[in-house]
């Protein structure tokens, strides 16, 4: 049996909006080891963004608190799980909605869970009022299984002509 | 960000050298709404080639710059829009207000 692959790591840091390129950024270098395309990596670095500025914006509202995030590895896949202790949501569904924003004097899209949505392959929110947010999504690195696939054709192939 | 306005043409040119999220786009609206009020184009086009990144606060900044310059009665186009960032505005709509030249 082949080995998965597995690895993890663990952000913490200040909710201040210039840490929203660092996590990116971060996690971002962490995700390179799968080997993913520059279009995954750009699609990670988006939602990662949209979630830490969420945490911020409405989590925390611009007051201080901490904002981790933490990532595994597993096989092709990784799993980004990103919390804060902030306000919570309300109601998950209407925050889910495309443009739906809960400060629109702030000039926000209301795309954040949409982009993250569409961005990864699977996201789920879990929150309570008045304890906080979690954002969990996977995104499957699709290079490895093409690449798989392909060795497996080959391999058929080969025991074909045998 | 650099802007060149062409008179003749009523015509002002943004282009925006940062990443666009959150923290950045507080400055990018700042200085796009000084250099719209201080020339009152006909037309601004928004030009992202040196963009290397942008979320959803990128639509929000654009949609606000949209409001300000409709209401001066000119209009916004975007220019040299990457695929990554294509992605984002499809997905809002929001080309069908601002179109993509090119």
């Amino acid at each position: 049996m082949k080995n998965i692959y597995e690895n993890e790591m663990k952000l913490e840091f200040v909710s201040k909006s210039n840490n929203e390129a660092f996590a990116r950024i971060s996690v971002a270098a962490f995700a390179a080891q799968l080997d993913p395309t520059v279009e995954e990596l750009a699609d990670i670095k988006t939602a990662v963004s949209e979630a830490v500025t969420n945490a911020i914006v409405h989590g925390y509202e611009d007051k201080e608190g901490t904002v981790k995030i933490l990532c595994k590895l597993v096989g092709n896949s990784i799993t980004i799980e990103i919390s804060d202790t902030g306000k919570g949501i309300e109601n998950i569904e209407m925050a889910k909605r495309p443009l739906f924003t809960s400060k629109p004097d702030l000039e926000r899209s209301g795309m954040g869970f949409t982009i993250m949505e569409n961005f990864m392959d699977e996201m789920e929110v879990k929150s309570i009022v008045g304890l906080g947010t979690k954002v969990i999504m996977k995104k499957v690195i699709k290079k490895d299984e093409v690449e798989e696939e392909t060795i497996t054709e080959v391999l058929n192939e080969i025991s074909k002509m045998n | 960000m650099n802007s060149k306005y062409i008179k003749e043409d009523k015509l002002l040119i943004l282009e925006l050298l940062e990443e666009i999220d959150h923290h950045g786009v507080e400055k990018i609206r700042r200085k796009a709404d000084d250099e719209i009020t201080k020339y009152m184009p006909r037309k601004v086009i928004l030009d992202f080639n040196n963009v290397t990144f942008m979320d959803s606060a990128g639509i929000g900044m654009v949609l606000g710059r949209y409001k300000i310059i409709n209401m001066l009665g000119g209009s916004l186009e975007m220019e040299n829009v990457s695929t990554p960032l294509k992605k984002i505005f499809d997905m809002s709509g929001i080309t069908k207000i601002c179109p993509i030249r090119g």
